[in-house]
């Protein structure tokens, strides 16, 4: 399961910011994640026959940690920079990776196809517009780019009901959790903020920090299991 | 006694205030709105349609299904499969515009003149094309979309070339490719490995077209309309925008190819005779998909 690792925000200005890091946390057990059976689609299949597949509404770390949480500032950030750091958002083995993928309104990501069967690409947005387009094996990536803020929107594929993802589209700097849990929200100008994180399953969470020049801020969310 | 009615009415009083507010909610409009969105327009061809005089045809002939509202909640939705169109979400199946954005007036007025095969709208010719086109500008008024977003622009669909057996057997490499069967079946029955998950974006249980079945489509039944709905998708639905990986050429070549999957009809003569000279059989979905055509210049055989 791969989880949100490499989405970093990078504003083309680098504001005299630092980064607020932190982790989230599950109390609790992680619910049971239902397996999924691949075998209508034997190349995809193939892929996952040594590690079974399961659903990721509650990915949990072994160290306690909750992966693909967004984080980001909901309250007090000012400016409207977008980051043009490549987002990319990859359909392989009939997952997609990332499962949860955050992007600031108008940033572009591409949607790339590695699998070698057909899926089709099919947000369900309700703050901005829904499309759905097959991108065949071997076709070239998609740029897509929201206008709206959504969180989250969810995405599916027709063809592999399994298939499930969200885009986050948020504004300012925002982070997503690994599978340790861990974030970083990068080049964050000093203020106070309300940070909300939110989880697909669990919903949203906020906390308060202040960002002081030159000192990384360091978070923690817990959300309990249920 | 009286203090405690005077309580109660004012209690009453402020809960029709909260009701009121609340109509005001996403997806509905103020009386302000509603007058302002009435003076939507539509044009098609030398008609130019008005909302405002569509409020009487609507009521006589929409209203039952679609609703007051426009949010396809009539009374007699709740007994209808495929549901009456919600309009206030701005979302339409049959457009000549890509995925995702709004369709031309003229895609709506054929829809109205049309009807949706396999549901219960019928094709409204006893309407005049002008209230047509009213209506038109009728179903716009009900979302906000029309007032903030342009139509998409229409994609172009090029002259329909001559059916060859070549074009045929590329079309159905192109199935296969494609990989259209996954849904839509290998014989185009409707019962490929998909089909029986697929959800519309209400969440409710939908079926892919099965191409045995007839030889009408919902947006309509010519090769030009088979065309425009591959490549533009069908919004709202498991069906998903084809444009931009599919070339015009090759757009073609599978439209040739779906006429074979149908019962002989006033539209496949043609394609069913050449079909028939070819013996061609249904996909293999295990076999690896045909690299290169069946060399095109050694075979002219089906052109007849």
């Amino acid at each position: 399961m791969a989880g949100g690792a490499a989405l970093t925000y990078s504003p083309k200005v680098s504001a005299a910011g630092v980064s607020v890091t932190g982790t989230v946390k599950l109390d609790g057990t992680a619910p049971h994640q239902k397996g999924i059976d691949m075998s209508k689609e034997p190349s995809c299949a193939a892929i996952h026959k040594d590690k079974p597949v399961t659903m990721e509404n509650v990915v949990a770390g072994s160290s306690g940690g909750l992966a693909n949480v967004v984080v980001y500032i909901s309250q007090g950030l000012s400016g409207n920079e977008v980051s043009s750091a490549p987002a990319e958002f990859d359909q392989k083995g009939c997952q997609y990776i990332p499962h949860v993928l955050a992007i600031n309104p108008g940033q572009h990501m591409k949607i790339v196809n590695s699998d070698q069967t057909s899926h089709n690409i099919h947000p369900q947005p309700t703050k901005n517009n829904e499309w759905n387009k097959s991108q065949p094996p071997g076709s070239p990536p998609f740029d897509v780019a929201w206008a709206n803020e959504e969180i989250a929107i969810p995405v599916k594929c027709n063809i592999h009901p399994w298939m499930h993802g969200y885009f986050a589209v948020v504004k300012g700097p925002y982070g997503v959790s690994d599978d340790n849990g861990s974030f970083t929200m990068p080049n964050v100008p000093p203020g106070s903020y309300t940070l909300t994180a939110w989880q697909e399953t669990y919903g949203t969470q906020t906390q308060q920090v202040t960002v002081a020049a030159g000192k990384p801020a360091t978070v923690t969310f817990t959300f309990k299991a249920k | 006694m009286e203090t405690k009615i005077m309580k109660t009415s004012s209690l009453l009083l402020g809960a029709a205030g909260l009701l009121l507010m609340s109509a005001v909610s996403w997806g509905q409009m103020t009386a302000y709105q509603e007058s302002q969105r009435l003076n939507m327009e539509a044009h098609v061809g030398k008609y130019t349609g008005h909302a405002k005089d569509a409020e009487g045809t609507y009521r006589r002939y929409c209203v039952g299904c679609h609703g007051v509202e426009g949010d396809g909640q009539g009374e007699n939705a709740q007994w209808l499969d495929p549901m009456p169109r919600n309009f206030t979400l701005g979302q339409f199946k049959c457009r000549s515009t890509p995925s995702g954005t709004l369709p031309l007036d003229s895609d709506l007025y054929d829809s109205i003149g049309r009807g949706f095969d396999r549901s219960v709208m019928p094709p409204w010719n006893t309407l005049t094309n002008q209230e047509k086109v009213d209506l038109v500008a009728y179903v716009k008024h009900f979302s906000s979309k029309w007032t903030t977003e342009k139509a998409g622009d229409p994609f172009p669909i090029p002259p329909e070339p001559e059916v060859t057996a070549d074009k045929i057997q590329q079309g159905q490499v192109l199935f296969q490719k494609l990989e259209c069967w996954k849904c839509h079946g290998v014989e185009g029955r409707a019962n490929g490995p998909s089909s029986d998950t697929l959800t519309d974006d209400q969440n409710r249980p939908i079926k892919p077209y099965n191409f045995a079945e007839g030889a009408r489509q919902k947006c309509g039944s010519t090769d030009r309309d088979i065309y425009r709905i591959f490549m533009s998708g069908l919004d709202g639905t498991p069906m998903p925008s084809y444009i931009d990986n599919v070339k015009p050429e090759e757009a073609w070549e599978l439209v040739f190819y779906l006429r074979t999957l149908q019962q002989k009809n006033a539209y496949n003569a043609k394609e069913k005779a050449i079909a028939k000279q070819l013996g061609l059989k249904p996909i293999d979905p295990n076999a690896p998909v045909p690299a290169a055509p069946a060399a095109p210049a050694a075979a002219p055989g089906g052109q007849q």
